[in-house]
């Protein structure tokens, strides 16, 4: 359940990044570890971050969480399904259940591969 | 389950109102007149007596059942402060009186309530003041963290930070950032606060860190005087979550370790009845240096002997709450530490740290126990292995509300995977502790041989299992009436 063509965060983020626009989500370690989600607050279109900043929040039946940004740049898209159906990053999360875009200003640092984020969850596990 | 309109049955009569004596219409405006009668439901006295009684079963209540439920020390709540809290005396005073032009002398014995408490409070804590404004326990941190931000601000000192653990009650941060700081959240080390991660977390721009001892695993923070002198060295300031005081009631002194403010939940460790029921009260005290700050209105005693309330404190924060804060809660509070006295309190930390230590070691052959050491007054499981084979914490906690135990605090805190938060409480016997670890062990045992069983609990609950997901995504505010 974690596809080779993208990037990881440590805080559970997948990038993936395309003519220097990056599509955000969380991964499904994450999604499993928080349950069923039933609030996902998005950032504002326009907003501009830096990586690692808070950009958005998750809320499930669990908990309540945070969402960073895994790259510096501007937001362009959000995912506007997401208001009415949270459950789409439980059912999906590497597909319809993307968060937002976010316009690259720099490039990726301190993300993950596929492999290395495997060994890292592996390790969360335990 | 049937509302008191089901059973209404046309004609039934329980009691005859009786007749007005002047005609409603020659005294209520029209406006106000209903033009169709109410719809009552039309019943007998004993169908009354039996759906309030029906009712009142269903109810879970600390006063029937064991209640280990983390982080919310649902003890026994004792009668006799309800008895201090229905004199006449207290409750037929008006809270407007003290501040009437000599009608002070009226409500000496509630002033003295309050002064009393308040240094009773400040002999547990070591702290040199403390207000009992605040209603809650969440108040009193945002009461606490106001008064961290007019001690800098009176300083000029310009700080925006306050530091808050991972292993720290989730209000902190919360209070923190709604008296408008930048929260930092700081990961724990082996399930404590470490100097060497607070390190690389500290600098000039913390006003304050917020910590919670014992925190949310049930441990103490041992590196205590090194953290203190680090904060201090900054100016910043060591705030005690105190949520948890039943835990280190007359072994440790707030003040003493360098704490400079401290909130206490007095519905918790003063056992007053709270959680879906009564209301709260979380006193805050402080240090020396921040008495200035305090909220106003303030109990004084004359030399006279006499007691009144101050308002002449320039640099306070100014008001928290209407009149004085529950003083009802602050009055069984006050009832309950004389009671208990010294000897007393010191034993309620004792019970309530053996029961937990105690039901630690009985269960941890049988579920993880992340951080097995010796804890304070609550502890923390975890149902990874269990939940492994399909069975999660949220299972294991309805299967013991089939059993007749309420379940314990679950899915927190979050640092550890499918928590299982468990808090005895100082109040329990040693055969309430067996019977629940007993049955505890039991519905483990089945999460090999029967599964399902297990996952579809509860069976023997007014209702079945909710769809928590459901009821949080498709929420339904608004009811027809």
């Amino acid at each position: 359940m974690i596809p080779e063509n993208l990037l990881y965060s440590a805080s559970h983020e997948w990038l993936s990044l395309e003519d220097g626009v990056g599509t955000v989500g969380i991964t499904h370690f994450a999604q499993e570890q928080l349950g069923d989600l039933t609030f996902v607050e998005l950032p504002e279109i326009g907003r501009t971050v830096e990586a690692g900043e808070e950009i958005g929040a998750l809320e499930s039946v669990k908990a309540a969480s945070e969402i960073y940004a895994p790259i510096a740049g501007e937001v362009v898209e959000v995912n506007p399904e997401l208001e009415n159906a949270p459950e789409l990053v439980n059912e999906d999360p590497y597909g319809k259940g993307w968060m937002f875009k976010i316009k690259a200003s720099a490039e990726p640092e301190e993300l993950m591969d596929a492999a290395a984020y495997a060994e890292r969850i592996a390790e969360e596990a335990h | 389950m049937s509302t008191i309109f089901d059973q209404s049955t046309p004609g039934r009569l329980g009691c005859v109102p009786p007749e007005p004596a002047k005609a409603p219409a020659s005294y209520i405006p029209s406006e106000f007149l209903r033009e169709t009668p109410a719809e009552m439901p039309e019943v007998s006295e004993l169908d009354v007596v039996r759906h309030f009684t029906r009712l009142s079963r269903q109810n879970f209540s600390v006063d029937s059942n064991f209640y280990p439920l983390g982080s919310c020390t649902m003890k026994y709540n004792p009668r006799f402060t309800e008895q201090a809290a229905a004199m006449e005396g207290f409750t037929s005073l008006h809270p407007v009186l003290p501040q009437l032009r000599g009608a002070g002398r009226l409500c000496q014995g509630a002033l003295e309530v309050m002064y009393n408490l308040e240094q009773l409070l400040c002999e547990i804590t070591g702290m040199a003041g403390f207000t009992l404004h605040p209603m809650a326990g969440a108040h009193g941190e945002l009461t606490g963290a106001m008064l961290i931000a007019a001690y800098h601000k009176d300083k000029g000192n310009k700080k925006t930070k306050v530091l808050c653990p991972d292993s720290a009650h989730g209000t902190n941060p919360a209070s923190a950032t709604i008296a408008g700081f930048e929260v930092v959240n700081l990961p724990s080390r082996d399930g404590i606060v470490d100097p060497e991660v607070l390190e690389a977390a500290l600098d000039d721009d913390v006003a304050a860190m917020m910590m919670t001892v014992p925190n949310t695993l049930g441990l103490f923070e041992t590196h205590l005087p090194r953290i203190t002198a680090m904060l201090h060295e900054r100016d910043a300031l060591l705030y005690y979550d105190g949520a948890n005081l039943n835990a280190i009631l007359g072994k440790m002194r707030v003040g003493d370790a360098g704490f400079d403010v401290v909130h206490l939940n007095l519905h918790k460790t003063f056992a007053t009845p709270h959680g879906m029921g009564g209301p709260g009260s979380g006193p805050v005290g402080v240090s020396e240096r921040l008495l200035d700050y305090l909220p106003i209105s303030r109990v004084v005693q004359l030399k006279d002997g006499q007691f009144y309330l101050d308002y002449d404190y320039p640099k306070s924060i100014g008001y928290v709450a209407p009149f004085y804060g529950n003083f009802g809660v602050a009055l069984k509070a006050y009832a309950y530490i004389l009671r208990l006295g010294r000897e007393g309190l010191t034993r309620v930390s004792e019970h309530a740290v053996l029961a937990a230590n105690y039901l630690r070691k009985r269960l941890e052959n049988h579920l993880e126990i992340p951080y097995n050491r010796t804890c304070l007054h609550e502890f923390v499981a975890s149902a990874v292995r269990q939940a492994e084979k399909g069975v999660r914490a949220l299972d294991i906690a309805k299967a013991l509300l089939d059993k007749g135990h309420y379940a314990p605090t679950i899915y927190f805190p979050l640092i550890v995977k499918e928590a299982i938060m468990v808090e005895p409480t100082e109040t329990e016997s040693l055969a309430t502790l067996d019977a629940f670890v007993d049955d505890l062990l039991e519905i483990l045992a089945r999460v090999d041989s029967d599964p399902d069983s297990v996952t579809a609990a509860p069976v023997t609950t007014p209702v079945g299992r909710l769809d928590e997901t459901r009821a949080a995504r498709a929420m339904e505010l608004t009811c027809d009436l």
